[in-house]
This record gives C-alpha cells, sequence and structure tokens, in this order.
C-alpha cells in the first residue's frame, strides 16, 4: 500500500513537474530586466517555502516529542527536518546562482539569503548532534531540544539581520522586483510548489521507514548484548 | 508508608527494555540486597530510584513522595560507581560544599565530625587528588552519608575497596541499620552484601525474579539464590 | 533557596577555577592570540579598522568564551560529579544558573582584560565616557553567550565529540546577539552614540535565559 502511494506520488509529481517546466521554458517569455535567468525562481521559491514549512513542523513535531515521550514523533520530526534541510541546500544554491549572473556576485548580504544560511547552519547542527548521541531516547530528548531553541533562534536571527541591514546597506535583493509580476507568469510557482511538495513527502515517507529499520536493528543489538 | 515502592517501572533504551515491570516494596529500616548479574538492570534501577533518570513508564515513590522532589532528594544519600568529589578541592572544602548543597544547618561542623569519622581528619586540608584511592573512597563515603539520609542506595559500593575502607563502610551501613534507616544496596560480591542485608531481590534481564526476606541459607551458600531462581 | 543554591554552584566553580586557572589562562592566552593574528591579517594602523573593531572584538570574545563555557559542564564529568549534583536537592534550574553565574564571571573577565589589549594594538581612540556604555554592551552581549554556551554544555557534556558538537551547535544560535553586540561595539568605538540594538540584546537575553531554565532539566535528566 504504501509503495503504491510512493509510485503514484511520484508519478504524479513527475507528470506535473514535466508540464510546468514544458510551460516555463516554452510558454512563458524572457523577463524584462532579469533575462532568461529569472526562471530560477520558480525552483528558488517553492524550495524555500517547503524548506520553512519543513524547519517548522520539525519544531512542532519535536513539542509532540516532548510531550508524549513517542518516539515515532522523534523520527517524523527528523525526517522532516532533514528533507527540509536538502531544499534550503536548493534554495541557497539557486539563491547564489541567480546572484551570480544578476548582481555578478555569488553571495548578497542581503536578509533573506544571509538568515536563510543561518537557518541552515543550524539544522546542519541539528542532523549532526543526532548522530554523536548512540540511545535513542537521549537523541530524540536532545535533538527536540535544538530543533526548539533553533526555530526561536532562526526567528530571531531574520530580524536581527534585518536591522544589521538597515545599520550597513545593501543591495536589495529582490527575486520578485518589487512588487510582483504579471498574473500568468505567477502560476508556475504554485505548481511547482505542488509537484516539490509531493516529492518532499515521498523523500519523508522513505526517511521514517528508514529510521524504523534504524530503531529495529538498534534494538536487536541491544537484546544481543544482553545476552 | 513503604520507604521505597518501584511500581511497574519498565525503561527503554530505545526499543529495548532494560527493565521490564519492576515491582518492588521496601519496607523502612530495612536493607535490601538488590543481586544480579552485569547488565540485569541494577545499576538502571538505581539510577532512576536515586532521581538521576526518568522511567519509561511506572512510578517510584520513596517515603510517599516523588523521587525528583526537592525534599525527596535531602533524604535520599546516593553512592555510585564514580567517587563524586572534586579533584581540585579539599576533603573538608568537598564535605562542607555538599554539606551546603543539602542545606545542612551547620556545614562546617557536619563536615568534620564525617571526617573524623572516616578517619581523615589528619588530612582534612589535602586536595582529593592528591589522596590515595583508599582515601577517595573513604571520603565518598563520608559525602554520601553527610546529610544523614533516610534511604540510602549505594551501588555496588564494596567493589574495589581496600580493608579500611570496608570497614569504614560496613560500620556505617551498620549504624543506619540500626538507627532504623532504610538501605538498598546492589551487588554481585555476595558475602558482604547477604551478611548486612535483611531482604533480598534478584534482578534477572530487568525483571525481578525473586524478592523476599533473607534467609540463612543464602548467606551459608551464597549461590544458592542464583541456582534457585536464576537461569541455568 | 534558589538564589543561595545557585550561589553555591557558582562559587564553586570560581572557586575550582582561581585553584587550577586552566580555563582562565587558555582563554586569555587565545584571546590575545586571535587579536594578534587578526592585526597581521587587517593593518591595525589604517583608518577603516575601526569598522571592525566592535567585530573583531566581539569574535575573539566568542572564540576564547568556547573555551570557557566548554570547561562548565566538562569539569563536572570527571569523578561522575554530575551525578551527585543531580541527586542532590539542588534543581537543574539552580544548577544551570549557578554555572551561568560563574561562566558570566569568567568570560567578563578574560573580556575586560582583552579589550584595552585590543584598544592597544589598534590604536583605538578611547575617551572615559565610553566605558558605561562598553560595559553595559558587554554585560547584556556576554549574558547572550553564557546562556547559550552554558546550556549547551550541558547537553553536549556526555557526547563523545562534545569539543566538536559545542561549537558546532552554539556559534550559529550566537548570532543574532553577536551581529547586535559587535554593531553596538563598533558604534560606540567610533564615538557614535549607540542606537537599537540594545532592545534585540535584551529581547535575546530575556528569550534565551527563560527557554534555557525551561530546557535544562530536560537535557540533564529527562
Amino acid at each position: 500500500m504504501r509503495e503504491k502511494i510512493i509510485i503514484g506520488l511520484a508519478l504524479f509529481a513527475g507528470a506535473l513537474l514535466a508540464w510546468n517546466m514544458n510551460t516555463i521554458f516554452t510558454a512563458l517569455p524572457d523577463e524584462l530586466n532579469q533575462g532568461a535567468i529569472y526562471r530560477i525562481i520558480y525552483f528558488h521559491v517553492p524550495a524555500n517555502i517547503l524548506g520553512m514549512l519543513g524547519f517548522g513542523a520539525g519544531m512542532l513535531l519535536s513539542v509532540g516529542y516532548l510531550t508524549t515521550k513517542d518516539l515515532r514523533y522523534d523520527a517524523l520530526a527528523a525526517s522532516v527536518t532533514e528533507v527540509a534541510l536538502v531544499f534550503a541546500s536548493i534554495g541557497l544554491a539557486t539563491g547564489s546562482i541567480w546572484a551570480r549572473i544578476i548582481w555578478g556576485v555569488w553571495w548578497a548580504w542581503d536578509v533573506r539569503l544571509t538568515s536563510w544560511l543561518v537557518c541552515w547552519l543550524i539544522f546542519g547542527g541539528y542532523l549532526m548532534l543526532r548522530r554523536a548521541v548512540e540511545e535513542p531516547n537521549q537523541r530524540a530528548r536532545f535533538a527536540a531540544v535544538v530543533s526548539v531553541l533553533g526555530t526561536v533562534n532562526a526567528y530571531i536571527s531574520y530580524k536581527s539581520i534585518e536591522w544589521w541591514n538597515t545599520q550597513h546597506p545593501q543591495p536589495v535583493l529582490s527575486l520578485r522586483n518589487g512588487g510582483g509580476m504579471a498574473p500568468g507568469m505567477e502560476a508556475p510557482i504554485y505548481w511547482n510548489l505542488l509537484a516539490l511538495a509531493c516529492f518532499a513527502a515521498i523523500l519523508v515517507m522513505v526517511r521514517v521507514r528508514q529510521e524504523a529499520f534504524a530503531r529495529e536493528i538498534d534494538t536487536l543489538r541491544r537484546m544481543v548484548h544482553a545476552q | 508508608m513503604n520507604a521505597l515502592e518501584i511500581e511497574g517501572v519498565w525503561k527503554y533504551y530505545g526499543d529495548f527494555p532494560a527493565l521490564r515491570d519492576v515491582r518492588l516494596k521496601v519496607a523502612p529500616g530495612s536493607t535490601l540486597a538488590l543481586l544480579g548479574r552485569n547488565g540485569a538492570g541494577k545499576t538502571t534501577l538505581l539510577r532512576i530510584v536515586a532521581g538521576l533518570s526518568k522511567p519509561s513508564r511506572g512510578s517510584i515513590k520513596i517515603q510517599g513522595a516523588e523521587a525528583r522532589e526537592e525534599s525527596t532528594r535531602r533524604r535520599i544519600g546516593v553512592l555510585g560507581h564514580g567517587i563524586a568529589l572534586y579533584d581540585e578541592l579539599s576533603a573538608v572544602e568537598n564535605l562542607r560544599l555538599f554539606g551546603r548543597l543539602y542545606g545542612l544547618p551547620d556545614p562546617r561542623k557536619r563536615a568534620d565530625e564525617m571526617l573524623e569519622r572516616v578517619g581523615l581528619s589528619r588530612v582534612r586540608d589535602g586536595l582529593a587528588r592528591e589522596f590515595s584511592r583508599g582515601m577517595r573512597q573513604r571520603l565518598a563515603i563520608g559525602r554520601a552519608f553527610l546529610h544523614d539520609p533516610e534511604v540510602l542506595l549505594l551501588d555496588e559500593p564494596f567493589t574495589a575497596l581496600d580493608d579500611r575502607a570496608i570497614a569504614v563502610l560496613q560500620a556505617m551501613i551498620a549504624e543506619m541499620r540500626n538507627r532504623g534507616r532504610t538501605i538498598v544496596m546492589s551487588t554481585h560480591q555476595l558475602r558482604e552484601a547477604l551478611e548486612l542485608a535483611s531482604h533480598v531481590a534478584l534482578l534477572q534481564r530487568g525483571q525481578i525474579v525473586h524478592a523476599g526476606e533473607r534467609t540463612p541459607q543464602m548467606v551459608e551458600d551464597t549461590g544458592w539464590l542464583y541456582r534457585t531462581y536464576g537461569e541455568k | 533557596m534558589f538564589l543561595r543554591q545557585a550561589w553555591t554552584i557558582a562559587a564553586k566553580d570560581l572557586h575550582s577555577e582561581l585553584r587550577t586557572k586552566e580555563a582562565w589562562n587558555a582563554s586569555l592566552a587565545f584571546s590575545v592570540v586571535i587579536l594578534l593574528l587578526f592585526s597581521f591579517a587587517f593593518d591595525p594602523s589604517s583608518e577603516q579598522v575601526r569598522e571592525f573593531s566592535g567585530g573583531l572584538l566581539w569574535m575573539t570574545y566568542a572564540f576564547a568564551g568556547a573555551l570557557v563555557l566548554n570547561r562548565s559542564f566538562a569539569r563536572e564529568v570527571q569523578n561522575d560529579c554530575l551525578d551527585a549534583l543531580i541527586a542532590s536537592p539542588v534543581p537543574s534550574a539552580a544548577l544551570f544558573t549557578g554555572k551561568a553565574l560563574a561562566n558570566f564571571a569568567m568570560l567578563f573577565a578574560v573580556e575586560l582584560v582583552s579589550l584595552p589589549v585590543l584598544v592597544l594594538f589598534y590604536n583605538i581612540p578611547w575617551s572615559a565616557s565610553m566605558f558605561g556604555p562598553m560595559l553595559l554592551v558587554m554585560t547584556l552581549g556576554t549574558w547572550a553567550l553564557t546562556v547559550i554556551g552554558t546550556l549547551f554544555s550541558a547537553l553536549t557534556v556526555n557526547l563523545r565529540l562534545r569539543e566538536l558538537m559545542l561549537p558546532t551547535l552554539v556559534y550559529p544560535m550566537m548570532i543574532p546577539a553577536l551581529i547586535a553586540a559587535m554593531t553596538l561595539t563598533t558604534q560606540l568605538l567610533a564615538g557614535d552614540p549607540i542606537g537599537t540594538g540594545l532592545r534585540f540584546l535584551t529581547a535575546f537575553d530575556i528569550i534565551f535565559t527563560l527557554l534555557a531554565v525551561v530546557f535544562v532539566d530536560t537535557v540533564l535528566v529527562g
């Protein structure tokens, strides 16, 4: 049943993505100021949205673990956060490429890119921490605390970098050119969001299954050692 | 009211139960020898009773109160595997520190008394790291008994003690017993423990397989308990 | 009662540290070395150095501080002292507060010594009126570093890779506080009045002190 869902989602998402790519590359005209590269927004924005949703969901699931002590919450939190980190990486990479093409710099210290990087570092640390703790309940506990603190911190970071930018004016990086795109051009963002969300769901499901296997192996190992 | 009531305690490491449905009642004034092979779960259980970790399921009541409450912890004494002393502080400083942490009315006086008791008065100003192993152990015993606890939790206390430390520990346990305090002692050194114990409990693979009074037979034939209730 | 217990813990940590001076020596030496290295990286006599003096100072504080913060709970692991503290009637929050206070004092002491070194090396024009605001920024900023560092010291204390995990987790979390402290300090040393960054630091301090006190028991016991 599970496999069927995964395959179904994959096919649906794949078809959607293919159709969307077609729209993006052939049907839409080049944007006025930015040329062809603006198309990267169709991946940059959905990736960032999914990343943020993922980190937020990870935090809620972490709170879920802390209140119930049920390891399934932890497995889900870890999976969601890890997938979110992947999408955050895509968001950062696409943002950087875009900046390179448009501004000639690989990195621009604008609010969103910088605070997104801080977020990435925080949750990269989360994943590293998980690998450093051996006992599953302790790992879940520590990871949950880091997830909660990290999410709060990510928000404060955003605000403080925003403030910092007022002290040190930076070029304003806006993929939306201050305000909006022509109506016909916005739709593909949302279609891509749907497609990528499906892929994200697949990745999370696979990852959760991995966590379940890992737990089983851990239990078996402890049983053997207890002999 | 029982000194210690362990009700339906489970402890999971991951999904593996290190303790399974442990149920134990310890009457006040009794001395319980908690026996079991290595890996049976003795240390895990004692740590939970001492408030150092939480059970996955079940409850622990010490004199009717929760283990983690401040007032409860004031009445528990713990002697674990590590000596729990600060190397860079002197013997008297270590004891005074714990006296203050336990809220004793006169930490200085109590520290002096205890140093006398464990035979370390003459080296009271020596740093703990300069002490020999036996001296450190005696100081650790002093620290555990310092606040005159009503319930004592000792995890393999006789392991690797030198003769003088064993003598001090036996004397202090005997005195506690005579004053009606409750002692729970985990061990696999059967002789010393069984001599002091009034009750025994055998832990095996996380389960209590026998709990009851200590009989003379157990003392005479130390392997009897394991043979009768343990695995072949 | 709570304060008395926290104070006992803080006094013990400071007493131990005064005896051995391990963290103090390492931290101080490290901060001077960093300042020296930075002066090779950037020309200390140029005017532009004023612009990153604040950044320089707080980076030095953050790096040197990590040595002190790591030691905080690490000193309890030897001989299983941490277990004895947790089993004692001292609540986890008081244990945390005591250690944080001790760490704060140690960090602040290192910073007070490093500050003149920076002013010296970089020829920063110093006026007496800067002292008050500087102390304020140092206090708020150092408390931010302390609160995060002490909590994560408790978290990483029993991990295999403690020395690696503590900086990895702690530095990204310190970023908002460091940004505010750096900017404020630069403004201060340039003779400008300090701006709205104080609000950030204060908010950060309050929020994370609360979070730390709430979570420390979960981290230490379960």
